[in-house]
Formats: C-alpha cells, sequence, structure tokens
C-alpha cells in the first residue's frame, strides 16, 4: 500500500476522531453528573452547523461565524436543559430516552421548516480553502487540518478546566456525589446548567466544523449521535479519558475500514466479492469492535473512577 | 371488579378490531381496513417489546431491527424465487430469534445506559448492512413481487382474509404473552426488573432468563416484520431504522407499560395520531415531537394506565 496514502487516511481518522471526541465529551459529561442520557445531542451538532452556515451567510465573515454559532447553540441547549430536561434528571433512562426523542422529531422538523428538508450547501472560509503541503508528496487539505488542531485545542483546554480549575472541581465533584455537593453550598441547578450549555456548545462546534465537510441537513445529528454511542461504550461512560481512546479508535478504525478494507480483500477474494462484502463489512467495523471490546471488558476500556 | 374492567376493555379491544372489515366495506372506505392491519401489525411488534421493556426491564432502543430481519428474510426468499409461506415464515422466525440471541448474548450482560445504547448500536449495524447490500435493493430497498403463498390455508392478496389472518396472530401473541409473563418463567424476569439482587439470592441467574425472553420478543417481532412485508408489499433498510425503535417503545408507553392491551392501544393511539397529524402539515412531527414529550413527563402509565387497576403487574 502507498505509505502516502496510509498517511493521509491517518489524518482522516485523527480528524473523524476529534469531531467524535468533541461530541462524546458533552454527552459522557452530561451523563457522568446529570446522569441524563441525551439523545437530542446530536440535535444540538445540527443547530450549531445550520447556525454557523447562516450566520457565515449573512455576516461574510467566518471568524465572526463562529462565535455567534458556538453562542447560538450554547442558548439553544440552556433553553432546552432549562425547559425539558431539567425534570427530567430525576426520572429513569426510559423516560429521559423517549422524551430527549421526541425532542428530535421536534428539532429536525424545525430545521426542515426554517431551512427546508434538502442538504444546503456549507462553505470554508476561502483562506481555509486549498491545501498544504505537510512534506514532499502529502498535499492535506487545510481545512481539515485546521478541525485537528482546533479539536487537540479544545481538548487540552478541556483538561485543563476540568483538572485544574474550581469549575472542574465542582464538575468532578458533581459526578462522585452530587448529594455532598448540594448539601456544602453549592447551588448545583446552576451547575448542571453550566455544565449543559458546555456539552451544547461542544457539540455546536462539531456541528459547525463539520458543516463544509460532510452533508448539512436534516437529521444529521443522529447518524453522528450513534458512532458517538460506540465512542461512549467502547471508552466507558462518564469518563473523558475513556471518551479520548474511544473516539480516537473509532474514527480510525472507520476511516481507515472504508479505505483499506475493500483493496484488502481484493487480493484474497474475487473483485466482485470485494466490491460487495468490502462496503458492507467497512460500515460495521465499528459496531463489530464495539461488541469484542464489549465482550472482554463490559464496562469499557477506562471506566469511571467513584460512583459516577 | 378491577379485573372485570380489564377484561370488558380488552373484549371490546378485540370486537371493534373484528369489525373492522364489515364497517370498512359498508362504508366503502379499502382505506381504513389497510390502516387497521398496519396498527395490528404494529401491535404485535410492541407487544414483543413489552414482554422485555415492560415486565423485563430491558430498555431496547433496537428492536425495530427485528421487523427487519423478519422482512428481509421473506423478502430476499422471494427474490430468489421461494414463494412458499410455509418456508418463509419460519426462516424468517428463525432468523430474528438467531439476530436476537446474537444481539442479547453480548447486550444482556450489561444493563442501563450500555444496554440502550448497544442495542441501538446493533440495530443501525444492521440497517447499515441493509444499505450497503446492492444486490437487495440497497438504500432503495426492493418490490415484493409476490406476496407469501399459504396454499390451501389464506390467500393474502385477499385483504379481509390478511386481515383476519393478522386478527388472529394478534390475539394468539397477545394469549402468549399473557401465559409467558404469568408462568415461572414470566415470575422470574419480572422478579430481576424489580430486585435483581434478591432475585440472584433466591438461586436465579438472570442472565439466561432474560436472553430467552430478548431470543423470545426478536422471534415474535421477526413475525410482525414478515407481515409488515406483505402489507406493503416492499421492503427497504427504513423498517429497521432506529427512529422506527423509537415509535415501537412510544408504542408501549403510550398505551401502559408491562400491560396485555396497552401495546395495542399505543400502536393505534401513535399510528391514527401520525394519520391525523400528516393529513394536517406536512410539519406534523413539530406537532408530534412535543406532545410525545408531554406524554413521558405527564401521564407515564399510558391509556391502560387509566383503567382500574392499572398498576398490577401480571394482568
Amino acid at each position: 500500500m502507498d505509505p502516502i496514502l496510509v498517511l493521509e487516511q491517518t489524518l482522516n481518522g485523527l480528524q473523524l476522531g476529534v469531531m467524535l471526541f468533541l461530541m462524546a465529551a458533552g454527552l459522557t459529561l452530561v451523563f457522568g453528573i446529570m446522569n441524563l442520557v441525551n439523545l437530542a445531542h446530536g440535535s444540538l451538532y445540527m443547530v450549531g452547523a445550520y447556525l454557523a452556515t447562516a450566520f457565515f451567510q449573512w455576516t461574510g465573515s467566518f471568524l465572526l461565524a463562529v462565535p455567534l454559532a458556538l453562542a447560538g447553540t450554547l442558548l439553544a441547549g440552556i433553553v432546552v436543559e432549562v425547559v425539558a430536561l431539567r425534570t427530567l434528571y430525576a426520572r429513569d433512562h426510559l423516560d429521559q430516552v423517549l422524551a430527549t426523542f421526541g425532542l428530535i422529531l421536534f428539532f429536525n422538523e424545525l430545521i426542515a421548516i426554517l431551512w427546508g428538508r434538502a442538504a444546503i450547501y456549507a462553505a470554508a472560509p476561502t483562506w481555509l480553502s486549498g491545501h498544504i503541503e505537510l512534506f514532499a508528496g502529502l498535499r492535506y487539505p487545510l481545512y481539515r487540518l485546521a478541525i485537528i488542531l482546533v479539536g487537540v485545542a479544545v481538548a487540552a483546554l478541556l483538561w485543563y478546566v476540568v483538572t485544574r480549575t474550581r469549575l472542574g472541581m465542582l464538575i468532578r465533584a458533581g459526578a462522585s456525589n452530587r448529594t455532598m455537593v448540594a448539601a456544602l453550598g453549592v447551588n448545583i441547578r446552576l451547575l448542571y446548567t453550566v455544565v449543559f450549555g458546555f456539552g451544547a456548545a461542544l457539540a455546536g462546534l462539531a456541528g459547525l466544523m463539520a458543516g463544509p465537510i460532510y452533508v448539512v441537513q436534516p437529521g444529521m445529528g443522529e447518524e453522528i449521535l450513534i458512532q458517538v454511542f460506540v465512542v461512549i461504550v467502547i471508552g466507558g461512560i462518564g469518563s473523558i479519558r475513556g471518551a479520548v481512546a474511544g473516539a480516537l479508535i473509532v474514527g480510525m478504525v472507520d476511516t481507515l475500514g472504508r479505505a483499506f478494507l475493500k483493496p484488502t480483500l481484493a487480493t484474497v477474494l474475487s473483485p466482485s466479492a470485494a466490491d460487495t462484502a468490502g462496503p458492507a463489512l467497512a460500515s460495521m467495523l465499528i459496531y463489530m469492535l464495539m461488541a469484542a471490546v464489549l465482550a472482554a471488558r463490559p464496562e469499557g476500556l477506562f471506566p469511571a473512577r467513584g460512583g459516577g | 371488579m378491577n379485573l372485570r374492567a380489564r377484561t370488558l376493555a380488552l373484549v371490546v379491544v378485540l370486537l371493534l378490531l373484528a369489525a373492522v372489515p364489515p364497517v370498512a366495506a359498508l362504508l366503502d372506505q379499502p382505506f381504513y381496513l389497510d390502516l387497521f392491519r398496519r396498527i395490528m401489525i404494529f401491535a404485535i411488534a410492541a407487544l414483543s417489546l413489552n414482554l422485555i421493556l415492560g415486565y423485563g426491564g430491558m430498555i431496547s432502543f433496537g428492536h425495530a431491527v427485528f421487523l427487519g430481519v423478519g422482512a428481509y428474510a421473506v423478502g430476499v426468499l422471494s427474490h430468489h424465487g421461494i414463494q412458499s409461506g410455509y418456508l418463509q415464515w419460519p426462516v424468517a422466525i428463525v432468523a430474528s430469534a438467531l439476530v436476537a440471541l446474537a444481539i442479547g448474548a453480548i447486550s444482556v450482560r450489561t444493563s442501563g445506559v450500555y444496554f440502550i445504547m448497544i442495542t441501538l448500536a446493533f440495530s443501525q449495524m444492521l440497517y447499515y448492512l441493509g444499505i450497503s447490500i446492492e444486490e437487495y435493493g440497497g438504500d432503495d430497498g426492493m418490490r415484493l413481487t409476490v406476496r407469501s403463498q399459504f396454499p390451501g390455508l389464506v390467500n393474502l392478496d385477499d385483504g379481509t382474509a390478511f386481515y383476519y389472518l393478522v386478527f388472529g396472530l394478534l390475539v394468539f401473541f397477545m394469549f402468549l404473552v399473557h401465559r409467558l409473563v404469568n408462568s415461572r418463567f414470566g415470575m422470574v424476569i419480572r422478579a430481576a426488573k424489580s430486585n435483581e439482587a434478591r432475585t440472584r439470592a433466591i438461586g436465579f441467574s438472570p442472565y439466561a432468563y432474560r436472553l430467552m425472553a430478548f431470543v423470545i420478543a426478536g422471534a415474535m417481532c421477526g413475525v410482525a416484520g414478515a407481515l409488515l412485508v406483505n402489507h406493503t408489499s416492499y421492503l427497504t433498510p427504513e423498517f429497521m431504522n432506529w427512529t422506527r425503535s423509537g415509535e415501537l417503545m412510544f408504542m408501549v408507553i403510550l398505551g401502559g407499560i408491562g400491560t396485555t392491551l396497552g401495546p395495542v392501544l399505543g400502536a393505534a393511539v401513535l399510528l391514527l395520531l401520525e394519520d391525523f397529524l400528516s393529513g394536517w402539515t406536512v410539519h406534523w412531527q413539530i406537532i408530534l415531537g412535543p406532545l410525545l414529550v408531554l406524554a413521558v413527563l405527564f401521564a407515564k402509565r399510558g391509556l391502560a394506565g387509566l383503567l382500574p387497576g392499572g398498576s398490577r403487574d401480571g394482568d
């Protein structure tokens, strides 16, 4: 196999992993702290993508559109939390799944009313389009490289916030014993709203970066949501380290599988058999990986410590 | 008294369903025959989900996958020229039982959120498999050119006969679930739902019982899938889309979780509501979504819960 191609696909895998991590971090934090299964997390990703596209069109500036879209998604997340999800924290997982499923129907239809059901075109800014020559022979899209860099920076920032700041201390304390944290005089409701908004903004960031490289259409959030579930199950629910590991593993396996499974199969099978089996297997690969991880470690690779 | 009210409700619902074909013929509205046949097919699927969700406490978010497996078993055999329902339907049942065994063997080991996410992920995996197999239509699905043939028994092209076949199967499965949950087997899965530690302490290992319930539910839903593909004469991966799984869960909840009649009522309410709202506006989901959220928040016991004695588990 061509080493340049392998390297390029590895970078693509890293880029997918970074996006999955941004989604998984919010979802796993919300689960770890509020014990809430939020299916509507994918809807916030969609909201981020649509808002960024709309703001970019209105203002003409990508640098202006990004903070506006992030603020919009943050706001949407807070509204959803206050209006609908707050009452769900005390309910069982079944109620949470069903209610957030109802929210997904609502959000998808709302977006369809505002922007139509067809996919819309989301452009990358001109200064991020084009390719960059990483070294001789490997020209990589600048935009995807930017996603990787932003993702790594956000992951570092998240690590700093969670482990080194007072807010992070409260988040970790809330995850291990929420009653005790409330008893110590912390406004736990406010903390929940902040964490949820934070997670929403991360999902919005993933969504707005996804716009120019994936399809922006109603329902786009659910496709990534289910991949994010696989990430979380592999990594261990409620654990940020698990989200990092799971996201990178899933991103790599999915990307490399789609790129190389068919040509690899073609060396042992007939070309037509490889044509059929390759894509089918590639699309199932991460789920089979999940099954294998679960068979060996039912709690995921990095189970959350403590009561969370 | 309570028991009598519930039995009465059950009899009334079944009589109403049985009366649909003559009434539809009288009003010259064959559309209703179609609609209620569809409702009963989904009622069978919801009934099977209720067995594991309502009685077993297993929140399976991938139950529609068995609709798909049952439908594909019929569709694929038909595609290769085997039209006999006597062969197609047993294959549908065995195939969905085997898929349920494979999915269940891994997912029943886990509980809580893991179980939800894993069942969802596996159903999605088979959904993508359905999309990627071009031979069987891929994304677009394929037509079922000939309905399952049951020579000497029933002709599915006769709308009324097909209706009463579905009706008979629905009654049979309601009876089966009722007997199952009140048997020793059903006692164990209900006990494991309400207190797993105590169930273990008195000497039962819930895993095997849960897995068995998962397989039975899968096979039963496979029958619903075989019925559905004959009903629509069409087959697409959308049968196992995860939104379909969500709808099945809502049918169970709206009707009343853990009751015999609940899934039937729930399937009727959800599908009639969808039909009504979609006749009213193309953006019906923007109304349905919040309605469902409100139902979860404020009407947890569902329609069957309105009947007296609704909280008893085994009725």
